[in-house]
């Protein structure tokens, strides 16, 4: 298990790849719309099967709302 | 005749026939916020890049307005250049589109742009290869700074984001129109038409707003009025005002009155 940040929250987590932390947290790897940086890093779609996720690292993951 | 065509609107490489921009937030609900924006005749749709709701999925705004919209991506909420970056390059990564509407504030309580990380963060993201439009305060320095360092449109506020005070200071956005080659189009502030036209009267190449829409009592039909408005203070703008003088100039023959 590693402790890691997702969006604002801590959390600890078994995950090797930025695609299992996003299976481990419910979210589609393959829904549209969808970014990821790690340690303000972005981590492009196609990078998600290998870039692998770090005790301690801070991940944001987005997708576009409403704005303005 | 006129023909929306000819004059067009270009930013970048691209070239819209609506001069007028609009939001994605604050409606009601989905269906009064699409027909709102069609009603609005609007091309470019402005959306936010926010956290994911890890509770659930759902459709996003980018499924509803795919495909019939050039969508922009704001940086709003951001407060740091450092914030502002990494959000643009997320929504280059979600949407695939190298444009992006900077906005840096400096409080929450004015939504003010911060000059000094506006300009620092548009800087990084030309050289990162980013189209900014960039969100500004209303003084021609820092717009003329913004347009030098190759921003593809400058949008000094009218009045704050949300208040609907139009635009306070008119002179200083002519100013602005009057020096700088980029497009020039008014953003925040606009409360109702007669202010999206008064920024196209003074000159502006454009108009973006999203509260005075979203937030009227009826949305869609507050979008027919902005599309009307923008039109007509482009008319307006390209006929070219009479100038204002002290005194009346009667409009009708002076010869030829009975009784004299």
């Amino acid at each position: 298990m590693s402790s890691i940040r997702i969006n604002g929250e801590d959390k600890r987590i078994k995950a090797a790849t930025v695609h299992d932390l996003l299976r481990a947290e419910d979210i589609d790897p393959g829904a549209r719309f969808v970014a990821v940086a790690i340690n303000g890093v972005v981590i492009p779609r196609g990078q998600w099967d290998s870039e692998t996720v770090k005790e301690g690292d801070d991940i944001e993951i987005v997708r576009p709302a409403p704005g303005g | 005749m006129y023909s929306p065509l000819e004059d067009a609107l270009t930013i970048a490489d691209k070239t819209f026939t609506s001069r007028l921009l609009i939001g994605s937030s604050m409606y009601p609900n989905n269906q009064i916020m699409l027909d709102s924006i069609e009603a609005s005749g609007a091309q470019i749709v402005t959306v936010a890049i926010r956290r994911i709701d890890l509770a659930g999925g759902g459709e996003t705004v980018l499924d509803l307005l795919e495909g019939d919209y050039h969508i922009l991506p704001n940086t709003a909420g951001c407060f740091t250049a450092k914030d502002a970056l990494l959000t643009a390059e997320l929504a280059r990564e979600a949407l695939e589109t190298n444009w992006i509407k900077l906005e840096v504030i400096g409080d929450r309580e004015t939504l003010y742009p911060d000059v000094e990380h506006l300009l620092n963060a548009a800087a990084e993201m030309i050289k990162r290869g980013f189209i900014v439009m960039a969100y500004s305060t209303d003084d021609p320095i820092t717009c003329r700074k913004l347009a030098d360092m190759g921003c593809a449109a400058v949008m000094p506020l009218g009045s704050p984001i949300g208040s609907g005070m139009g635009i306070l200071n008119p002179y200083n956005i002519e100013i602005i129109r009057a020096e700088n080659d980029c497009p020039i189009i008014v953003d925040a502030g606009v409360g109702t038409a007669s202010d999206a036209a008064l920024a196209m009267e003074l000159g502006c190449d454009g108009v973006l707003l999203a509260s005075a829409v979203a937030r009227a009592h009826d949305p869609v039909r507050m979008a027919t009025a902005m599309r009307h408005a923008v039109e007509g203070g482009r008319h307006a703008f390209r006929a070219g005002r009479i100038p204002r003088k002290h005194h009346a100039e009667a409009s009708s023959p002076k010869k030829g009155i009975i009784g004299t």
